[in-house]
């Protein structure tokens, strides 16, 4: 295994058989032409150039090391940042007003009223997870829960949106129930419930599976924490766990560059040094930070993520006053022999970084003892506006801050709309053979309800906690989960990610549009108010023009959707690079979005028979769309033609009615409809429910149409007995369409489709449920 | 028959967090002056003779280790 930083450690003509001289400033300074392995490292010629001229000299082994990893794609965003600014440029004044922190703090933070206020975010760990399952779910939970914890949030909830190769391939049955266990592992050590997520199969992400992490975390609105280092002579100090050698170069090269080991021909294996968590260290480390928070002991705080230290102290100095002082020989280190940049772009796990009054640092250091954390004085913040960093007494960095964390490279790279996208369009799946009979009709509802992106995910989500901590009142299989904040006032939020990219393959604009929407009425069934959002955009190549198309046209989408929406984009993730050869990925934007309910005890949920003599009603229009649809894939193994078409005005319209519906008692059941169709839908509501229904749909309706089709804007509502009239009413008078299909009936066994006939429940079960455990039991 | 024993390690540079609570908890439990514990596994093999050691290297290599993140040795040993 060739690990690159130590590569560079030991190119130096200098230093024989690892006896180490210092790459001090000075001696980078005495030695210009020194051949340094900055390719190797991930960095252009050209940026390479641009340190040198930042520094008026070559940079040293620690610098080379620090810009490499923060001027990487991952921490860079050189090539989308050009796009994510359309994400600034549409959010309004009004949208922003509850937003307390936005783009490019570690969370978005919105404020939910009663002085409560609710950060969350979603973030890839998908290379990591490809290399070694369990460890590169579990640290890319542990992450994002750091990420939290440095708002100066309690996490209270994760949720994992996961996609994998198809569901009977090898190489799934490898790598699926390893990360579902690494989610559930250091989930479930935590102590934090999983309350949502997605699994999804698709033949694009076999050898690239995407595994993204959401956590979500609550604090009071007053304590809010920042990022930056700021009041000279301030101390900084690292605290949690030791540095050792995990996860070196991790970020620069696994997550930037496309994961081909040998078979680039050069010879050089881009084997990663993964790393490994320990739930019970974060855990500690918690509670650690939330009693410093409690007791105003921290002027700044960051999580180390990738790029470690190099991240941490020269965005917190870049975001403070601008200068900063580190003696890398106070680190505390697992691993001996670490040279400097080892120590600086060490991934170790379970560590942050807090920017301390000289006053308080006794107090702090007590607190840190009570908790059995280490916690050492690294360094302190200087008036300087360098990030001088010494080792073994000489200076191995000095750096202006800003230069490594804010001004990295941006790129504008070609974007190109691939002429294929016509052919894909041309293609229509409204044209495919389809069922005919009611027996072909019964047929394929069971078949759609056993295919493995429909099928039920209590295989994985069993494995994981939903309840722990007690405050949660929804979770999976619900559309979306849902949490109580308040324990007096039962103030609580929902929370649902979502991204159909079989639509976004068809048209990235539209497709992003609707994995927003769909995540919003997820939030909207469970009676909740959607109030923000954020997004992990997971893509293939960069540097491919049709794959930057696809970029462009996803966050134009997204961010026009959730400004007709009037909510906020408050952060996100953008993970590139994910490709197998030349093939990317389908193009895939997960949106997720969070919610506010003022009462959780009136939450919706998704399973009919909770009251007698329930009906049930279809909100919204049912159109003839089967482009990307699940049906079109299950039986015809097609993607072709266009997605369903937004509407917008109309999902803010469906989240009135369900908010008003569920405050006022009028609905005892709700379930999206999405893959699959009300087919899928109707199917869930009964089993999850446990109770039959009777459906008849409307007579001038075609069967295979409105069961099948995934039209947006629509959600199928049970209502109890004497509440009909009045929510019929309240859909009319504001214009939603709103259409009786049926009743719910205590008495049968079995969902009884006219025109299709009965299936019992126990054979819907049989085919729901059967599927996971067979091909992953 | 031979008896094959094949030690699976963490590998150096990553985080033992098991070895770690061992080493946290002895100073606890009395016993000083142990500055590092590292905890992997031991399998022991009962092997006919015409396994030769490149048959063992595999399932070293392939099942008993996870060669991402552990090192693995194996030894012979009499019987």
């Amino acid at each position: 295994m060739t690990d690159p930083t130590r590569e560079a450690a030991t190119q130096d003509p200098a230093t024989p058989n690892g006896a180490e001289p210092v790459d001090s400033v000075e001696h980078a300074a005495r030695t210009p032409e020194l051949d340094q392995p900055y390719r190797e490292l991930g960095l252009a010629d050209d940026e390479y150039e641009r340190i040198r001229e930042i520094l008026g000299r070559r940079p040293t082994e620690a610098e080379l090391a620090m810009y490499s990893v923060m001027w990487s794609e991952h921490c860079s965003y050189k090539s989308s940042k050009t796009h994510l600014k359309y994400f600034g440029e549409t959010t309004t004044d009004e949208m922003r007003a509850k937003m307390l922190a936005g783009i490019g703090e570690n969370a978005g933070v919105v404020d939910i009223g009663d002085g409560w206020a609710v950060t969350f975010k979603v973030e890839s760990h998908n290379h990591p997870s490809y290399v070694e399952p369990y460890q590169g779910a579990a640290t890319g939970v542990g992450g994002i829960v750091r990420d939290i914890m440095a708002m100066g949030a309690r996490p209270v909830a994760v949720a994992d949106p996961l996609r994998f190769g198809p569901a009977d391939a090898a190489d799934t049955r490898r790598v699926l129930p390893g990360v579902v266990e690494g989610v559930g592992g250091y989930g479930n050590c935590l102590g934090l419930p999983n309350i949502g997520g997605e699994v999804v199969f698709d033949e694009s992400y076999a050898r690239n599976p995407l595994v993204n992490a959401m956590c979500v975390g609550v604090l009071k609105s007053d304590e809010l924490q920042l990022a930056h280092a700021t009041g000279t002579g301030n101390k900084v100090i690292l605290f949690g766990a030791r540095t050792g050698l995990d996860g070196i170069g991790g970020v620069s090269v696994l997550a930037s560059e496309t994961f081909s080991g040998d078979e680039t021909g050069s010879g050089r294996k881009k084997l990663p040094s993964v790393q490994v968590g320990d739930p019970f260290t974060e855990k500690v480390l918690i509670e650690c930070c939330l009693e410093l928070y409690g007791s105003d002991l921290v002027v700044g705080v960051q999580d180390l993520g990738g790029a470690g230290l190099s991240c941490a102290t020269s965005e917190l100095a870049a975001a403070g006053d601008g200068g900063m002082r580190i003696d890398l020989d106070t680190v505390p280190l697992r691993a001996e022999g670490m040279n400097p940049a080892e120590i600086l772009s060490s991934e170790s796990q379970e560590r942050m970084c807090a920017i301390v009054r000289p006053e308080d640092v006794d107090s702090f250091m007590a607190v840190c003892r009570k908790w059995d954390v280490t916690a050492t004085v690294i360094g302190e913040v200087t008036d300087e506006e360098h990030l001088r960093i010494d080792w073994r007494g000489e200076c191995v960095v000095d750096v202006p801050p800003r230069t490594v964390a804010d001004e990295g490279p941006v790129y504008q790279r070609p974007v190109r709309r691939p002429a294929e996208q016509d052919l894909i369009a041309a293609d229509d799946a409204n044209t495919l053979s389809r069922p005919a009979t009611a027996a072909e009709l019964r047929e394929t509802v069971l078949r759609m309800a056993a295919s493995p992106n429909l099928c039920s995910r209590e295989w994985v989500t069993g494995q994981y906690d939903h309840y722990v901590r007690g405050n949660t009142v929804l979770a999976q299989p619900s559309d979306g989960g849902v949490l109580r904040v308040d324990e007096e006032t039962d103030r609580g939020i929902a929370v649902a990610t979502d991204c159909n990219a079989r639509y976004t393959r068809l048209d990235p604009y539209e497709g992003a549009r609707l994995a927003l929407a769909e995540a919003y009425r997820n939030v909207a069934v469970t009676g909740s108010k959607p109030v923000a959002v954020t997004n992990c955009l997971n893509f293939g190549s960069a540097e491919d023009p049709g794959v930057m198309w696809q970029f462009q046209q996803s966050v134009r989408g997204l961010a026009d959707a959730a400004a007709e929406l009037g909510i906020p984009v408050t952060g996100g993730n953008v993970s590139f690079y994910n490709q197998t050869g030349g093939d990317p990925i389908l193009p895939t934007p997960v949106a997720g979005v969070l919610g506010v309910i003022d009462d959780v005890t009136a939450r919706i949920p998704t399973g009919i028979g909770a009251a007698p003599g329930e009906s049930l009603l279809l909100l919204g229009d049912t159109r003839e769309e089967f482009g990307g649809s699940e049906w079109s894939r299950v039986v015809h193994g097609h993607l072709g033609g266009t997605p369903p078409r937004v509407d917008l005005a109309r999902e803010r319209l469906l989240a009135d009615v369900l908010g008003i519906g569920s405050r006022d008692g009028l609905i005892s059941a709700a379930h999206d409809l999405s893959e699959g169709g009300l087919a899928q839908a109707l199917v869930e509501m009964s089993l999850i429910g446990e109770t039959g229904a009777r459906i008849v749909l409307p007579e001038e309706a075609d069967p295979f149409v409105w069961l099948f089709a995934e039209s947006a804007g629509r959600v199928a509502v049970s209502v109890p007995r004497g509440a009909e009239l009045k929510f019929t009413e309240l859909c009319s008078a504001r214009g939603l369409p709103c259409s009786k299909i049926g009743v719910v009936d205590d008495e049968s066994r079995a969902l009884e489709i006219q025109g299709v006939g009965d299936i019992p429940l126990s054979e819907l079960r049989e085919a729901w449920e059967g599927t996971l455990p067979r091909l992953f039991g | 028959m031979a008896r094959v024993v094949v030690d699976v390690m963490p590998k150096q540079e990553i985080l033992d967090p098991q070895g770690q609570a061992v080493a946290n908890a002895l100073p606890r439990q009395g016993f000083e002056g142990i500055s590092e514990v590292r905890q992997g596994k031991r399998f022991e093999l009962e092997v006919d003779d015409g396994v030769d050691d490149d048959t063992l290297a595999r399932i070293a290599e392939n099942f008993l280790a996870n060669p991402v993140i552990e090192d693995w040795a194996v030894r012979r040993v009499e019987s």
